[in-house]
């Protein structure tokens, strides 16, 4: 019993520590990225400055990719061994996986309407794409939509676990299949076939995407652990007992915020 | 002031560069905001229903 909540405790304690140096970090990485796209890079030789759409385009497509993969890992944990702090995890970067992928779709749109002439296609990568949105979508409303929590968490994991089988396709969509979108440039075998100048502020923009997601998480994770606090306290005062035995954080010990983990 | 313009005008392609930059920026932004708000609210709350259930016993 108390190895089940002395992880979730642990967490409380060294993500607040971790939270500030986190959210620091990740502004200086954007700025300095921002400066990198914006003003120190040059423009492209045939895309002219439309190519600055990429250092926010395509680290949020990764972040997109990766956010998910870490939601159906996490999903898989909490189906498995039923770790408490999985089913939260997972919960809690749901939403985050789901902004960078609408962040991806939409500049990926506003770049396409330049450079291919039009806003939208229904090609293999962007149909995928806009399915892994949905799959986001899907999982916060199963996790969200049922009375009893844990049923709800137990669907949308099975859902994210399945999913999984999309992210392969959205990966080699642009090998397999004819598109407009073009190949890998970065994430491919052999050296990338794009120029240091460019290679910078993307690098930069991804790596400051992904502390904003560790910042993002860790809130959202302890944001998930005080409303469940919140419910155990609530259900505390609806079921008074006589004089119940206290710890030491002067918190009842009772079986409901035991069994919560916090 | 005719580099900044120049900066705006992205080469002709500042319709298309800003808007992607500014809801990027929206989108995430909002979401910090966001949760950091409800964060904080949760907070308070816990610390709320502590007290009220200190000062009934």
């Amino acid at each position: 019993m108390l190895s089940r909540f002395a992880n979730p405790a642990r967490f409380v304690r060294v993500s607040a520590a971790l939270l500030p140096w986190c959210a620091g970090v990740s502004i200086a990485l954007i700025l300095l990225g921002l400066y990198l796209a914006l003003i120190a890079s040059p423009p492209d030789y045939q895309q002219g400055e439309a190519v600055r759409i990429m250092y926010v385009h395509v680290p949020s497509a990764w972040m997109a990719l990766n956010v998910y993969l870490f939601v159906a890992a996490a999903s898989a944990v909490a189906l498995v061994w039923r770790h408490p702090l999985a089913e939260v995890a997972a919960r809690a970067a749901a939403p985050i996986g789901a902004c960078f992928t609408f962040v991806c779709l939409t500049t990926g749109s506003l770049w396409g309407r330049p450079m291919w002439g039009t806003w939208w296609v229904w090609d293999a990568r962007l149909t995928s794409v806009l399915v892994l949105f949905f799959l986001y979508l899907g999982y916060i409303a199963l996790v969200n939509g049922f009375d009893d929590p844990a049923r709800g968490s137990r669907a949308g994991s099975l859902l994210a676990v399945v999913g999984v089988v999309n992210l392969p396709i959205i990966k080699f969509s642009v090998d397999w299949w004819n598109t407009l979108h073009q190949p890998a440039s970065v994430l491919r075998l052999g050296k990338p076939t794009i120029a240091l100048s460019m290679l910078a502020p993307l690098l930069v923009m991804a790596s400051g995407f992904t502390v904003l997601f560790v910042t993002l998480l860790l809130i959202r994770m302890r944001t998930d652990l005080k409303q469940r606090r919140i419910r155990a306290l609530q259900l505390d005062r609806l079921t008074p007992a006589p004089a119940p035995p206290h710890t030491e954080s002067g918190l009842p010990a009772r079986p409901v915020a035991a069994r919560e983990g916090i | 002031m005719n580099s900044v313009d120049g900066f705006l005008a992205m080469g002709g392609y500042g319709a298309f560069v800003w808007p992607a930059y500014g809801l990027a920026v929206l989108v995430l932004g909002g979401l910090a905001a966001y949760s950091w708000r409800r964060y904080r609210a949760s907070v308070a709350m816990v610390d709320r229903l502590r007290q009220q259930s200190g000062r009934s016993r």
